[in-house]
């Protein structure tokens, strides 16, 4: 069973002139497999920052604490290693790649993750099929990564990604950002059938509660300057749908 | 502001058969400034020994004639006047040319494929080439340059009206081959006219393809792929001289570059002249530089004459691998390696991808791999 814990984690951003910035300052979590977790938080609170943290991003450098999965140590891993492990993040912002083409990049990322590469016309009919859960118009496959895409057709993308890579734990960054309704509820499903199996576990990073009358979260955390504050079950979305995050803000500055 | 008749850029108003009407190249002058002479086995200067072989062997495709003919021919030397002292030096040496004709109204879909094969990089060589595309006919045109050579020469495209021409030049040199190149294509009424350079291989290699007009509704796509590794000098000089209405440009070469002391030098002069209303043209060059200690000069230049145009542009951006690429890529577990490699094959291959003919396109690929592995 799979489980992503993170303790205590201290993460900063930059050196250079004007010195490090510490961006979050002392995180537990612990995310099981079968289990959804949202964190809910204000802009700047660090919400992100933990999401490219967990991936390796090498704009953030980890001062202190540790982030296992399955026991294996993640910090210790490269970027892509952490993918082979069985991590996924699912981009806020993913990027336009020129030239490299849907099809070949997912299958360059299957092979990858899988160990080895799937035969053309297994892959042909996979990506299919997981392109027309998300009512992703075949003709994308051919197209290069993310170029030219809608906001909502980038994280579909992102989606089928998720399916067909089927990791352990899922970091879903601010996916519901951007979406009209009927996007956000394609999406939603797709991350559903990705929880499904109970045997994969969800960390899902919002600031807004829309998403989660679609994908239903066993705990809620709220962020607030670099921390958890408050961790819940679900009525806390309720909560904070109904009252915002302005006495967190507070109890996070004075903390 | 008014518009001036004449351009400002002087670069290529001298033209002359004569190489003596040209001052040997100190490396001080604009067209040279950037080119390592040393390393031009005095092709430059009239230094050059030439008793070099660079040997053609042609594969014609149905219905193309392919002529061996002496320096006489009156069919050479009607596309271009000389513009720079190796040109005129080319023109003056040569011993024996090929043209290649496609006759009028004869549309061709296989490639006729010109091999120069280079036996000898120590003594000079001479080349002339002539290809006349006669109105309404359509043809591909291969050009493979291999093995060690120190050469120089110039080719010729005469795209008749409504005539299409479609070019591939590879520039496969083996490390220690020296060749400069001119590359000049005149466009009749409604001609078309599209030009792969693909240049991997040579200690240096200096190409410079022209476009003129002959009448209006002219259209020229000019596209270039370059690999340049270390100690390795590949240049490419465009010039797309538009004065005449109506007609259009485009421009895309895009480079890597890997290792010390590779210099890739790309220069785009694009002139509307004043009677060329209703032009059309854009040109771009990019460079991804792999790693340190490489040099990229990239200089567009457009000058523009008349006020009426349908669009003029240009950009040039040379960099490095962007992190947010690779980060993506290896988020997906991707090795850096291979994230490496997809990112240089996507920003080379959007050009290799437009390359009509099958086996050349496979074979642009291969090389580039090549050039990945090393």
């Amino acid at each position: 069973m799979a489980t992503l814990e993170i303790r205590d984690l201290h993460v900063s951003v930059g050196d250079g002139a004007e010195g490090a910035k510490e961006i979050l300052r002392g995180v537990d979590l612990t995310v099981r497999a079968g289990e959804t977790h949202a964190i809910m938080g204000p802009n700047g609170s660090g919400k992100s920052t933990l999401a490219y943290a967990i991936a390796g991003h090498p704009k953030y450098t980890v001062t202190s604490g540790s982030v296992t999965l399955d026991g294996e140590d993640v910090l210790a891993m490269s970027v892509d290693e952490r993918a082979r492990a069985g991590l996924f993040l699912a981009m806020q912002y993913p990027v336009e790649v020129p030239g490299v083409s849907v099809s070949n990049f997912l299958r360059s990322a299957v092979t990858a993750v899988r160990g080895e590469a799937p035969k053309l016309r297994d892959f042909a009919k996979e990506m299919k099929g997981a392109m027309d859960a998300l009512s992703i118009d075949p003709a994308f496959a051919q197209r290069s990564l993310n170029e030219g895409f809608s906001g909502g057709e980038k994280k579909r993308h992102e989606i089928l990604q998720l399916e067909m890579l089927k990791p352990k734990v899922a970091v879903l960054d601010e996916t519901d950002s951007g979406l009209d309704v009927d996007a956000l509820k394609v999406v939603s499903e797709g991350v559903n059938r990705f929880g499904s199996g109970g045997d994969t576990g969800v960390l899902l990073i919002t600031h807004y509660t829309r998403i989660l009358r679609y994908v239903k979260p066993d705990f809620v955390h709220v962020f607030a300057a670099g921390r958890v504050v408050a961790a819940g079950g679900p009525e806390l979305a309720e909560e904070l749908e109904n009252e915002g995050y302005e006495k967190y803000v507070k109890a996070g500055a004075s903390s | 502001m008014g518009l001036d008749e004449r351009p400002l850029s002087t670069l290529h108003e001298k033209a002359s058969y004569d190489v003596a009407d040209f001052e040997v190249p100190t490396g001080r002058e604009e067209e040279w400034r950037f080119t390592p002479l040393r390393r031009l086995r005095g092709l430059h200067n009239g230094t050059a020994e030439g008793d070099g072989k660079v040997i053609a062997d042609v594969e014609a495709a149905p219905g193309v004639t392919v002529e061996t003919v002496g320096r006489d021919d009156p069919r050479l030397g009607r596309a271009f006047v000389p513009a720079d002292r190796v040109s005129a030096q080319a023109w003056a040496s040569f011993a024996q040319a090929t043209v290649v004709t496609v006759p009028k109204e004869t549309e061709v879909a296989e490639p006729t494929v010109l091999r120069f094969r280079g036996e000898d990089a120590g003594a000079a060589a001479y080349g002339h080439t002539t290809v006349v595309v006669e109105p309404f006919a359509r043809a591909t045109v291969v050009l493979a340059h291999r093995g060690r050579a120190t050469y120089a020469d110039n080719v010729e495209f005469v795209v008749g009206d409504g005539a299409a021409l479609s070019v591939i030049s590879l520039q496969d040199w083996d490390d220690d081959a020296v060749h400069v190149s001119h590359q000049h294509a005149r466009l009749g009424r409604d001609a078309r006219f599209v030009s792969h350079n693909v240049t991997l291989g040579g200690d240096l290699v200096r190409l410079s393809p022209s476009v003129v007009y002959d009448a209006p509704g002219g259209d020229a796509e000019l596209y270039g792929v370059y690999f340049v590794d270390g100690g390795q000098h590949l240049e490419h000089r465009l010039f797309v001289d538009h004065d005449r209405p109506h007609c259009r440009s485009r421009v895309d070469y895009r480079g890597a570059l890997q290792d010390a002391d590779a210099h890739a030098v790309w220069i785009g002069d694009v002139i509307i002249r004043a009677e060329a209303e209703g032009t059309d043209t854009y040109e771009l060059n990019r460079n991804l530089v792999l790693t340190d200690g490489t040099r990229v000069d990239s200089v567009p230049n457009l000058e523009i004459l008349t006020g009426e145009v349908v669009g003029a542009g240009h950009a040039s951006a040379s960099g490095r691998l962007d992190d947010e690429h690779l980060f993506y890529l290896q988020a997906r577990g991707i090795s850096l390696d291979e994230a490496r490699r997809m990112v240089v094959r996507g920003f080379l291959g959007q050009l290799v991808e437009r390359i009509e003919v099958p086996e050349v396109r496979e074979k642009v690929r291969e090389a580039i791999e090549a050039e990945l592995d090393r």
